[in-house]
């Protein structure tokens, strides 16, 4: 009985026990997905202020190093994903080391640029990758709840990473570049490190994608792919990661909830980015990170008689009460 | 046969220059991409549609509308999103990330409102071609070629030769300096969005009359962005030989090497100039000051 075996029947008896239908079990997988692509970008966004758009690209290579090895050589799917992640990783950090020195706008269209080129080879090369038809017959690798755990390492590696002293620096990059070097950061590796971590999460997101889907295309790794990445950073909120997994849960459940409204769904996403751009810039979650203790004293706030203050606050919070801590 | 494809690929690249002035103008004055810009070139290729097909309008005047419908969606992105946006003291990304909404935006209402049928333009220029030596050459193609050169020089007259253009290029030189000297900075940027939206209309309406009108079609948009970048973030010249120069590389390399590897090699040559100009052709490399 191979690993895999022993995985998904885990994964059978415990969504059995509870009840849990395959449609939600797609979901929760999902937004697990969405999490992990969202966690890698919210390091390089939200702490280092680098924007990539070529992450969907880091994503479908994971996604198809992971299947073409778990399909074609029979490779364990562990080793797999952890092929797919790893190349990813170093794709990104040869990307990293001849484009991170462009500034701004130069560097963004680059990542831009690479994302669309690799789209365009996984299209090109049909022997290897089954071009635009896609390739199929890719193993289910990825239960519910080996995702679920996934997630919750990906989160927890992250939370390490940011704080640490790696991931101080970064925030003091994100916070003024010229500052950190002058007190002996060495920028470059570090933006570098940054961007490698998030193509790292990217590539983990895709190799858990193709495992999910049995079936990949280049189409569905392309720009819009890149784009949505960033706007769930900017909703959960730049420099919080607990922010980016609210924001990865908010963008990928609301679809499935107004399903009803088909066409719809992606103009109100759209709406949805610009007013949280305009109306509350910092994202819902701002800066800060999710505490039960500042719950707590909110609720407790909310049932005591207001302040001026506080009705202000919240007022001016609109979309959460979270927020305006 | 090649002098055909070199025409074919500048007027195409012609396209793309109306389009990558207004990503050009715009960053010089605000330091951000405008990446609604392509879906302002889509809506004013719809408005032409609509007054031409279902009001059934001369080519002339439903062009022009078409061209006051782009300026005028470009100029409402500016008074609603971006201005607040910039009163607010964020940060330039807040600006590109509302368009990248606004574009989301309006390629759905598009798709919601004209499902995303391939359209076309009731009036045709005739599909006949022009003999030159060996080359034959489209006639649409040297239309627009002709529109779009008359376009750009009257641009480059305006922005060096009139009051506005000097306001502009004082903005985007210091637009608190110039805000001090008189220049009405906000009113100024808003006919920037206007004048860009106007040139992303007539974008629009040729790249409509040369393939489709369909709602994705503001794509062309990313193409505009990758030739100011190639001439130079913020530099109007730049953007234009950018334009061409991209126009002419993706016809002869849909003609002579494979149509489908055609963006492999517009993203990979402008990677590769990056690394090797990192500003562009013409840009400016403007470091931090300390």
């Amino acid at each position: 009985m191979s690993l895999l075996q022993i995985f998904q029947d885990i994964n059978s008896a415990f969504t059995g026990f509870f009840g849990i239908n395959s449609y939600v079990q797609g979901i929760v997988i999902l937004t697990c997905i969405n999490i992990i692509a969202v966690l890698g970008m919210s390091v390089l966004t939200g702490f280092t202020r680098l924007f990539s758009f070529g992450n969907a690209g880091f994503m479908s290579i994971g996604a198809y190093t992971a299947a073409i090895l778990a399909t074609r050589y029979n490779l364990n799917f562990l080793l797999a994903i952890v092929a797919g992640t790893v190349f990813s990783a170093f794709i990104a950090f040869l990307l990293g080391t001849i484009t991170l020195r462009l500034k701004g706008d130069y560097f963004l269209i680059t990542c831009l640029g690479f994302g669309e080129c690799v789209r365009v080879l996984f299209n090109y090369t049909k022997g290897l990758t089954g071009g635009s038809a896609g390739f199929s017959n890719i193993p289910n690798y990825s239960p519910m709840l080996f995702v679920l755990v996934c997630t919750v390492l990906a989160f927890y590696l992250a939370w390490r990473f940011i704080h640490s002293k790696y991931g101080r620096n970064l925030t003091s990059i994100r916070e003024n570049e010229l500052a950190a070097e002058a007190v002996g950061i060495n920028v470059f590796r570090f933006k570098r490190m940054s961007f490698v971590f998030s193509a790292v999460y990217a590539g983990w997101a895709g190799a858990l994608y193709a495992g999910y889907l049995m079936y990949i295309v280049p189409a569905s790794f392309n720009l819009g792919k890149s784009c949505e990445l960033i706007t769930t950073t900017v909703i959960g909120g730049l420099g919080s990661l607990t922010g980016s997994v609210m924001g990865a849960i908010i963008v990928t459940l609301l679809p499935e909830a107004f399903r009803f409204l088909a066409n719809y769904r992606m103009l109100l996403y759209g709406i949805a980015v610009v007013l949280v751009i305009m109306l509350r810039p910092a994202g819902l979650y701002g800066y800060k990170e999710f505490s039960l203790k500042r719950l707590v004293r909110r609720i407790k706030k909310l049932f005591t008689p207001k302040s001026t203050k506080g009705g202000d606050a919240g007022k001016k919070g609109g979309l959460t009460n979270e927020a305006s801590a | 046969m090649f002098i055909q494809q070199l025409v074919t690929g500048i007027s195409v690249g012609g396209i793309y220059a109306l389009l990558a002035t207004g990503y050009s103008l715009i960053y010089s004055l605000l330091d951000f991409s405008n990446w609604a810009h392509g879906e302002v070139a889509m809506i004013g290729a719809y408005t032409a549609l609509i007054m031409s097909s279902n009001l059934g309008l001369p080519f002339i005047p439903a062009a022009i509308i078409g061209i006051g419908g782009a300026a005028a969606v470009s100029y409402f992105n500016e008074r609603v999103a971006y201005r607040r946006i910039r009163h607010n003291h964020s940060p330039n990304m807040f600006l590109m990330i509302a368009a990248m909404g606004l574009s989301t935006v309006y390629q759905q209402a598009a798709n919601v409102i004209f499902t995303g049928k391939y359209k076309q333009y009731p009036f045709r220029l005739p599909v006949s071609t022009v003999q030159i030596g060996n080359a034959y050459l489209g006639v649409l193609d040297l239309v627009s070629l002709g529109i779009t050169a008359i376009i750009i020089i009257w641009l480059i007259y305006l922005i060096n030769k009139t009051q506005f253009g000097l306001n502009v290029r004082a903005i985007a030189c210091n637009n608190y300096t110039a805000s001090i000297l008189g220049v009405k900075v906000d009113r100024s940027i808003a006919y920037v969005f206007f004048l860009a939206g106007g040139l992303a209309g007539v974008a629009g309406i040729l790249y409509g009359m040369k393939y489709n009108i369909f709602p994705t079609m503001g794509n062309v948009g990313l193409k505009a962005f990758i030739a100011s970048v190639i001439g130079g973030l913020g530099s109007v010249p730049g953007a234009i030989v950018g334009a061409i120069v991209l126009g002419i590389i993706e016809t002869l390399v849909a003609a002579y090497v494979n149509s489908s590897l055609r963006d492999f090699f517009s993203f990979a040559l402008l990677i590769v100039l990056l690394l090797v100009k990192p500003s562009g052709l013409f840009g400016v490399d403007v470091q931090d000051k300390a």
